[in-house]
């Protein structure tokens, strides 16, 4: 108010870019960052090596069916499939976790209009998905082909598709997390934003497969999950949506997720 | 300066702040009085823009606290200690907090020397004790070298050193110009630190003043009188501002005159007097007096057998 209000530092305005870096220091400072990425990578290499060797030292013994649906993009990539479920969930408890420890009360307070908060989330949380799941699925494509070519059952990355597809799948796990932090923001509790997604990734694709396949059909390419999943394959099932297409969809339903948790952060008290 | 203008608050049903208004002026202590329940945690929070009020407004150093460009510049708060993220050490959680607002890492550093933390800053908040959790939070609190500071209880949990350094730490941050606005259960410790109060109970206003003039208007003067003529004496006094009750045979409380009034008028009238003595209310029975009707919880008398409610 007065002038006797001393030493008070001019031009620390709170900006976009700072929120983000706080996010990013606040993301690298909890152990359960560390290891949900961790398990992502081991999951995302382990499995798809696994799988792989599997079939490699199999490959002699296996039935004419079973080497005709032999895949091995998708076998290199099996671990996308759990991976999906631990960038998810990180993602949820990026924003969940503040609101269990009260630390949600302090991140509004530093940023009171706290959009700018769950963009930051969103900007950092995305990158460093997108950056774990990179380098992670290059890995496991190189290796488990390295280890397929034992068979010469391998397949090259100039081969059509396969770059789009391994880049897909980043994008895809990216995309996840980011579902997972903007369901978390909606029901902001760990326990209900893990149940929640994994309803929608899990749960859901078998329900929708009791109904008549002539409904199912026209539904099953537009569920989350199954949409993403297009972008990441090169053998598309009957029903599926075209690669770019089915990432747009699954980001759709990732902005939807966020805009609502926009519209209820703006609305409610913390 | 923080403004609170015509607030009302509920939660559901139930109504946390009803039509306050009240003003926090610079430069010195302002205590924020209230039973627990009462509504200064709310009030707290409608202030800093977490919760948002059903009607009325609040404005800070001129504007509502989400439209500062810089609001950890303008108010640093301590809010229920339960405040930080569990699994992160007291140094980033800091880190955290001054990076939204490009304050540097020796601030940070600074901060945590003042507050006494440096020697658990790399510890994990979640196994601090209610003491350092407190800390921290001023720390967090003064990040920003704010123009305003408002605290939450500050003291809870504290050792008596703490407490000690929380009373002149408010004092300096007055004395060098800024608004401190700190909330309180206790009277006694208000006392002791602020010099301004406003008083709640149950989300009402109850009283806005000095705490000198708190302490002179919330305790009932009154007069105790022993004589042989006590009977006698209440009559002569007796008047529309003045009670009497007699307290045991030849013995009367009277209220609304003071110990020299009493006593000339028994000298006028030729009364003996054996005993005359002024009582005075202590801090916290004038305090337990204001806000007696509005307590959220009573509990019941131990003395005598149990009563529904004290009021």
């Amino acid at each position: 108010m007065t002038a006797v209000t001393a030493g008070v530092t001019s031009g620390g305005r709170l900006t976009q870019r700072r929120i983000a870096l706080s996010e990013w220091t606040k993301l690298r400072s909890v152990r359960s960052t560390r290891w949900a990425l961790a398990a992502t990578l081991l999951l995302i290499i382990g499995i798809g090596i696994i799988a792989c060797a599997t079939f490699e030292s199999r490959w002699p013994h296996l039935s004419a069916s079973d080497r005709a649906n032999f895949d091995p993009l998708s076998t290199s990539l099996g671990g996308v499939n759990l991976a999906q479920l631990s960038l998810g969930v990180l993602g949820v408890l990026v924003i969940t976790a503040e609101y269990s420890t009260g630390m949600i009360r302090s991140t509004f307070s530093a940023v009171p209009k706290r959009l700018p908060a769950l963009w930051g989330k969103a900007l950092v949380f995305g990158a460093v998905a997108f950056g774990v799941s990179l380098p992670a699925i290059f890995i496991v494509f190189f290796a488990g082909q390295t280890i397929l070519s034992g068979q010469h059952i391998n397949i090259g990355i100039s081969h059509p598709g396969v770059l789009r597809a391994l880049v897909g799948a980043t994008l895809f796990l990216t995309v996840m997390g980011l579902f997972g932090l903007g369901l978390g923001a909606i029901v902001r509790s760990t326990a209900g934003g893990i149940a929640l997604l994994a309803a929608i990734v899990f749960v859901l694709p078998p329900i929708l497969d009791l109904l008549p396949s002539s409904i199912s059909n026209s539904i099953d390419p537009y569920l989350p999950s199954n949409a993403g999943r297009a972008v990441w394959t090169i053998n598309p099932g009957a029903h599926t949506l075209a690669p770019w297409t089915g990432l747009a969809v699954f980001s759709g339903y990732a902005a939807l997720s966020l805009a609502i948790a926009a519209a209820l952060l703006n609305r409610r008290d913390t | 300066m923080i403004e609170v203008t015509k607030v009302t608050k509920r939660y559901g049903e139930k109504v946390a702040v009803s039509d306050l208004s009240f003003r926090v002026e610079p430069g010195v202590v302002t205590g924020f009085l209230g039973p627990n329940g009462s509504g200064k945690s709310t009030t707290m929070r409608l202030i800093l823009g977490l919760d948002a009020p059903n009607s009325g407004r609040t404005v800070v150093n001129g504007k509502p606290y989400r439209d500062h460009v810089a609001p950890l510049h303008e108010v640093g708060a301590l809010l229920e200690a339960r405040s930080v993220h569990t699994g992160r050490s007291a140094y980033n959680h800091l880190l955290a907090m001054a990076q939204t607002h490009g304050i540097g890492r020796r601030r940070v550093d600074e901060l945590i020397d003042l507050v006494g933390l440096s020697e658990v800053a790399d510890k994990r908040a979640g196994r601090f004790s209610l003491g350092m959790g407190q800390r921290l939070g001023i720390a967090s609190a003064l990040l920003g070298d704010p123009h305003t500071v408002m605290l939450d209880e500050p003291v809870n949990g504290l050792d008596p050193e703490g407490i000690q350094w929380v009373r002149k730490l408010l004092r300096k941050l007055a004395g060098e110009g800024r608004t401190v606005f700190v909330s309180s259960h206790l009277m006694s410790e208000m006392a002791l630190t602020a010099e301004h109060l406003i008083v709640i109970g149950r989300g009402r206003l109850i009283a806005d003043m000095s705490v000198d003039a708190f302490v002179q208007q919330a305790s009932k003067h009154s007069v105790h009188v022993r004589s042989p003529e006590a009977e006698r004496l209440g009559e002569l006094v007796a008047g529309p501002d003045v009670s009497v009750d007699p307290l045991e045979p030849s013995t009367v409380e009277i209220r609304g005159l003071s110990s020299e009034q009493v006593g000339t008028i028994a000298a006028q009238n030729g009364i003996v007097l054996y005993e005359l003595t002024a009582q005075r209310a202590s801090l916290e029975e004038a305090f337990m007096e204001l806000t007696r009707d509005s307590l959220e919880f009573h509990t019941s008398n131990v003395d005598s057998k149990p009563k529904v409610a004290l009021a």
